[in-house]
């Protein structure tokens, strides 16, 4: 996982290498977090913000194990919201059983990446999840 | 009655399920058409049109006119989710306020039947075969089912899920038995898209869509439509004794946004901008969840019923378990929710639906709802949420009280 030079984050806020983990723009007047860029925090109106890592263990809050997905997602997956020290993440549950016997509220899960392969190119796209702790 | 009240004079529902000889236009002209005539009035009458349709055709409202009587009115094409209706109500209700007119129409509209999952889906795959970051999150992929879920039956699967992570005592098989209430009350409602009372087992048991959410536990997309006349109160003084003694009084409608809550871009919040809206709608119509004779609210999933329990404070803080498992919210309760049978069961035309609420809880109100009738209502309250977010709550109040 060192050799990032060929590949590619699934999403901007995905960031890669040895210690991979998800950064937030937080409002610097009320720390508001957001995946996105906003003009103003929808908080406080602030304008000022600074990108901050997110801590990569949690609790999961909410899930859902969904059958039913647009074509190339693979089903059942477990859509889910994670708590991460006071930062709410969404993710999928990954690494273990699609039900509600092995998923359940409050267990504590960490920060998994995995491949979504290769493009033409030879740059690999690296997607994440959560996994059990 | 006051002047500067605000009356529902006439109203109606189509029948909701499968309309396949009939298009959007069809349906939305027989529900004004029916409207009209239930208030006993004609196109020429009114001040303003409400119109929405969201999966129709712009100008929805203007095509709707070339059915029913073009007069020139301001039209207005309205959308906001599945608070379309009511937020065509709203609209109404507010030019009538002003004073810019005294009686409007208002109307929604869905052709859904056979229609699939609603939200998420994703963007179609580009013809380009390199990873290339897109969109606000600079996502190489289409993030829906592989960053969680913008799917409507997952996200609200989560919303019940969180409500139990944070007071505990729901289960799958709790939420199956809120579908169970509301699949039995759907008997004795004809205009309902399925009218059969299902078994816990059948519920349980039928096809997993997101968990704890099985088939029956989601909103039925079918096709419909529903509109409503509304008048002030000075015009009313100057109708029949008949059309007064008919007439529903609003005594609240709201329309409320979310405001900013900590992971509401995470999971989209529901319940604070319901809560809002029913504190503003029991203030403005000086009543509290306990003078509420009926409740139509928004069970677009059962999990989603069990939330606005709470959220429209028809029980205590985290109290919405216990309330259910009271029997409060069943027709014989002391809180009917749903005797209509809910979106489960009559059906989510999207646009319709925050009309057809409404039509509920006035035929009741006006003693007219027949076998599953509440005996003696006199306040009711219908709640429409659409994500995004907008919430509609309308508490109504027959005249005759
Ligand atoms: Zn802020």
């Amino acid at each position: 996982m060192s050799d990032t030079s060929t590949q590619i984050p699934m999403v901007d806020y995905l960031v890669l290498g040895d210690d991979p983990h998800l950064q937030a723009t937080k409002c610097t007047s009320c720390g508001s977090a957001y995946f996105d860029r906003r003009n103003a925090c929808a908080s406080c109106f602030g304008t000022e913000f600074s990108t901050e890592p997110v801590a990569t263990e949690g609790i999961v809050t909410a899930f859902s194990i969904v059958s039913f997905a647009a074509p190339g997602v693979p089903t059942p997956f477990v859509a889910a919201v994670i708590d991460c020290d006071g930062t709410q993440v969404r993710g999928n549950i990954i690494n273990c059983e699609p039900d509600a016997d092995t998923v359940s509220l409050g267990m504590a899960v960490k920060l998994a990446t995995y491949s979504l392969g290769a493009d033409s190119a030879g740059t690999e796209a690296i997607g994440f999840g959560f996994e059990p702790a | 009655m006051a002047s500067d009240d605000i009356f529902i004079l006439g109203i109606n529902m189509t029948k909701f399920g499968k309309h396949p000889d009939k298009d959007a236009l069809d349906l939305g002209a027989e529900a004004v058409m029916a409207a009209l005539s239930d208030g006993g009035v004609t196109m020429a009458d009114m001040g303003i049109l409400a119109a929405g349709n969201l999966l129709g055709s712009p100008g929805f409202g203007q095509s709707l006119q070339k059915q029913v009587g073009q007069t020139g009115i301001p039209v207005y094409n309205v959308a906001n989710a599945c608070a379309t209706g009511a937020t065509a109500l709203r609209t109404v209700v507010m030019a009538i306020k002003a004073g810019e007119c005294d009686m409007g129409l208002a109307v929604g509209v869905e052709k859904l039947a056979g229609a699939g999952l609603l939200g998420g889906g994703g963007k179609p795959k580009s013809d380009d075969d390199t990873w290339t970051p897109n969109g606000r999150y600079g996502a190489v992929a289409s993030t829906d089912g592989r960053i969680g879920t913008q799917t409507m039956p997952g996200v609200f699967a989560q919303v019940g899920m969180e409500y139990g992570h944070k007071y505990g005592g729901t289960s799958f098989e709790l939420f199956a038995k809120i579908s169970e209430k509301n699949h039995n009350h759907s008997v004795l409602n004809p205009l309902a898209a399925y009218s059969k009372s299902m078994s816990l087992e059948q519920i349980m048991g039928d096809l997993m869509i997101a968990y704890p959410n099985t088939r029956p536990m989601c909103s039925a997309n079918c096709d419909g439509a529903a509109a409503a006349v509304l008048v002030s109160g000075e015009k009313l003084k100057s109708l029949s004794d008949e059309q007064q003694k008919r007439a529903v009084k609003i005594r609240a409608s709201v329309l409320t946004s979310d405001p900013w809550q900590d992971g509401c871009q995470i999971l989209p919040d529901v319940n604070t901008l319901t809560r809002m809206a029913a504190t503003q709608a029991y203030e403005a119509a000086s009543v509290g969840p306990e003078d509420l004779d009926l409740v139509e609210l928004h069970d677009c999933f059962a999990t989603a019923e069990l939330v606005h329990y709470d959220n429209l404070m028809l029980c205590d803080e985290g109290g919405a378990v216990d309330f259910f498992e009271s029997g409060k919210p069943f027709r014989d309760g002391e809180r009917p929710v749903n005797v209509s049978g809910g979106l489960q069961s009559k059906g989510h035309p999207i646009s319709a639906t925050g009309i057809a609420n409404v039509w509920e809880v006035c035929h009741h109100l006006r003693g007219e709802a027949g076998d599953r009738q509440i005996d003696g209502a006199r306040i009711g309250l219908a709640h429409v949420i659409g994500l995004g977010s907008a919430c509609g709550v309308h508490i109504l109040e027959s005249a005759a009280a």
